[in-house]
């Protein structure tokens, strides 16, 4: 099957900031993935450069099987909700739905008005006066009754108060099991990407720290607890992701495919929140252990 | 038919979580054989989970001879959970108080006893394993 | 994607049509400027007459600022690019739309607004045309003295000139506005720079267009049209050139060598005080005098663009600003695909 996005040294410069650098990925299609990093680590820049918003300072990114961006065919594969979720605000519901239909061959217009019907939103109101919570899925309407292979979306329940957000992953989600469309969403809120993603991309200082799929990844990271001990005597298929230590004790995340034989160590399990937050306080340029392997979980 | 819901402290994947409720409610008699789970997509959209989840959670119960998925319609109970028999549960708890007793003659108390217990059980799994 | 377009465009398209509705009901109760033998604007009509040449130079300035600046800057910063973009059309097929017909607005309007004012004001015009002769008027008065239409205040407001500036205001504005990515500093940045390219384009370029007419004329005391010292105290005296020309310059007088040269301060005394009523021996006087000027070989040289290039004038003007108007949209279209957002 077709990787719904694949890049290959992909780097995108601003004047003399690079936002992304040497960013390699293949993300298999028919999945939720989840793309988190603090704030700048160019989680956007990523996902503007999938769109074709942007185009590449090096490397290349491939989305669906093309080359993103630019023409007609490649940007109707892709559906886009943006940052903030804009919306053209002079224009009404029912006018965006024009919109999409005018501008888009595939478009799905049975969707699109089961779906404003669902949301309970009045077609004649006005783009401009919807609540957040409404604009983002106005938003998501449009992105998805345009029928891509792929929808992106760029944090699109950042500025949602809780309910709305909800309101918004299930909404999603109810689109994914019905259209079985393959999804990329960035998101600060890991207790959501956990419920919604099975695949994950953790972005940090514009390089990618880990990828793959939340159920291998969840198998293959362990807390390791015991007595004081040195990380370089650790066997060379564990890869140190975090380590504390204290007088007596250490604490250390571990990546690693093999058992733990070493009955010294309390082994746990890690909470996807506790690997990401590993992987993003791990300092620029230190991930550990040869990157390819990191790279690609498979 | 049932509801799921999420338990975010659980310490459980959402998958498991499903699994467990399942299981749960075949023991209280909620579920009984023949009855219908939930469609996929149903779950996914009320909890806001990803179907994959779902799927992953009815698959294993289908492996276990729980459920099983009739292509286009659902997934249905087949397989029942033996509950436990009341009298060897009276015996258990009896035999169980009087370890609990010595226990903390010998000084444990609960939150001790409650380390040796998981610690135990989790021993006993892994030499099943092995 | 004209649909979207129009749908985003029609408050201003209504604005557009209110706007030379107003106009034509002004005109229509105006009526005609100039019946019958009358020679001299009815205040009223002078009020219609001068506003109607504002009106044409202000109308680019305001597409420019209100249509050209906004277009896709007000998209920018609002982020609907995003939406509009991540539909399955290409970038240059929504910029093409767009342009084009907020572009073809911009030309009709201005069009529309122009071919009003001029028609109204063709009476008015008319009479500075060399081969008119007009009507003294029933007081004795002289009759009123009007711009010609090619002089640099008339020019602009007139025949098809407009239509360049305003399709030119327009793409410049658009081009700063994808430039900036900012509304109002676009806005104001627009302004400027076309004020600027106003003010210039008469002064700098119109008089090249075509190579001026020179000539040397004998000076003479009906041909005078200005004698006196300037600021600086130096003797300035000037022709006049024909009847409805744009004079460029008649202020440089020459000597028998070809040599620009000041005439003698005698001169000055050649034309009696204005005060004075004119008396036949005055006049005799005056005559004199500028034979002399002339015997000694004074000659004044006069620069102008006769009054019947109007129209190949405004041809290649127009040209000029389509020309560059191409040239920036190519820009707008380039940056839009290459350096956006």
């Amino acid at each position: 099957m077709t990787p719904v996005l694949r890049a290959q040294r992909l780097g995108k410069r601003y004047r003399r900031r690079w936002a992304l650098s040497e960013c390699t990925l293949d993300v298999p299609a028919g999945h939720v993935v989840g793309l988190v990093g603090p704030n700048g680590a160019g989680k956007s820049t990523l996902l503007n450069l999938a769109t074709g918003m942007l185009t590449p300072t090096e490397g290349t990114i491939e989305v669906c099987g093309g080359p993103a961006g630019g023409s007609t065919q490649q940007l109707a594969k892709v559906g886009f909700v943006a940052q903030d979720t804009p919306v053209l605000a002079g224009l009404t519901v029912a006018e965006h739905l024009k919109l999409g239909a005018k501008l888009n061959p595939g478009w799905d217009d049975a969707l699109a008005r089961r779906r404003i019907e669902q949301l309970g939103l009045d077609p004649a109101q006005r783009a401009g006066k919807l609540s957040g919570g409404q604009r983002a899925q106005l938003a998501l309407t449009l992105g998805i009754a345009k029928r891509p292979e792929l929808l992106i979306l760029d944090e699109p329940t950042a500025a949602l108060d809780p309910l709305a957000r909800r309101e918004f992953n299930q909404a999603l989600m109810e689109i994914v099991s019905e259209e079985g469309v393959s999804v990329i969403l960035s998101s600060h809120h890991v207790a959501d990407l956990e419920r919604v993603c099975d695949y994950l991309i953790v972005l940090v200082s514009s390089q990618v720290r880990v990828s793959g799929e939340v159920d291998d990844l969840l198998a293959h990271h362990h807390r390791l607890v015991g007595p004081r001990r040195d990380v370089t005597t650790l066997p060379g298929d564990q890869l140190v992701v975090s380590e504390s230590h204290t007088d007596r004790q250490t604490m250390l995340i571990v990546r690693t495919e093999a058992p733990i034989l070493d009955p010294a160590w309390r082994v746990e399990s890690v909470s996807l929140e506790d690997l990401v937050l590993a992987y993003m306080s791990l300092p620029a340029g230190a991930v550990p252990g040869p990157r390819p392997t990191l790279e690609r979980v498979r | 038919m049932i509801e799921f819901y999420l338990n975010p402290g659980s310490g459980l994947s959402p998958y498991q979580q499903l699994v467990r409720q399942v299981r749960h409610a075949l023991r209280l008699g909620l579920l009984q054989v023949g009855d219908q789970l939930p469609k996929v997509k149903d779950v996914a959209t009320e909890l806001a989970i990803n179907p994959n989840t779902v799927l992953k959670a009815y698959r294993e119960l289908e492996h276990t001879g729980l459920a099983a998925a009739r292509p286009g319609v659902g997934t249905f109970v087949t397989g029942t959970l033996p509950g436990v028999a009341p009298l060897a549960l009276g015996r258990l708890r009896r035999q169980l108080l009087g370890w609990v007793a010595d226990a903390q003659r010998a000084g444990l108390d609960e939150e001790s006893i409650e380390a040796l217990v998981i610690a135990t059980l989790r021993s006993a799994a892994t030499e099943e394993i092995a | 994607m004209i649909w979207l377009t129009w749908r985003q465009f029609r408050v201003q398209a209504a604005a557009a049509c209110a706007l030379l509705a107003v106009v034509a009901a002004t005109l229509l109760i105006a009526g005609p400027p100039l019946t019958g033998s009358q020679a001299r604007l009815a205040e009223a009509a002078n009020v219609v007459y001068l506003g109607g040449i504002v009106a044409v130079y202000v109308l680019p300035a305001v597409i420019g600022a209100f249509w050209g600046a906004p277009l896709v800057a007000r998209e920018l910063e609002a982020g609907t690019v995003r939406l509009v973009w991540n539909q399955s059309v290409t970038r240059s097929r929504w910029l093409d739309a767009k342009m084009g017909l907020t572009g073809l607005a911009a030309v009709l309007t201005t069009a529309v607004l122009t071919m009003a004012v001029t028609l109204w004001s063709d009476p008015i015009d008319a009479a500075t045309r060399p081969n008119t002769i007009h009507a003294v008027s029933d007081e004795g008065s002289a009759p009123e003295v009007f711009a010609a239409r090619i002089t640099p205040w008339l020019f602009g407001a007139r025949g098809i000139v407009p239509i360049g500036h305003a399709l030119f205001a327009f793409v410049l504005g658009v081009a700063i506005g994808i430039l900036l990515r900012r509304t109002v500093p676009a806005m104001a940045v627009t302004l400027a720079v076309f004020a600027v390219v106003q003010i210039a384009t008469p002064a700098l370029v119109r008089p090249y267009l075509i190579p001026a007419v020179r000539e040397t004329v004998t000076i003479t005391g009906s041909s005078i049209d200005r004698l006196g010292p300037d600021d600086d105290g130096v003797l300035e005296l000037g022709v006049a050139g024909p009847r409805g020309a744009w004079i460029l310059d008649n202020r440089t007088t020459v000597d028998a060598a070809g040599k620009e040269v000041t005439a003698p301060d005698w001169v000055m005394d050649c034309v009696p005080v204005p005060t004075t009523k004119p008396t036949p021996q005055a006049e005799v006087t005056t005559a004199q005098c500028f034979a002399r000027l002339s015997d000694l070989g004074y000659r004044q040289r006069l620069t102008y663009q006769p009054a019947d290039r109007f129209w190949t004038l405004q041809w290649r003007e127009t040209g000029l600003f389509l020309l560059l108007s191409a040239l920036l949209s190519a820009l707008c279209f380039r940056w839009t695909k290459r350096r956006l957002p």
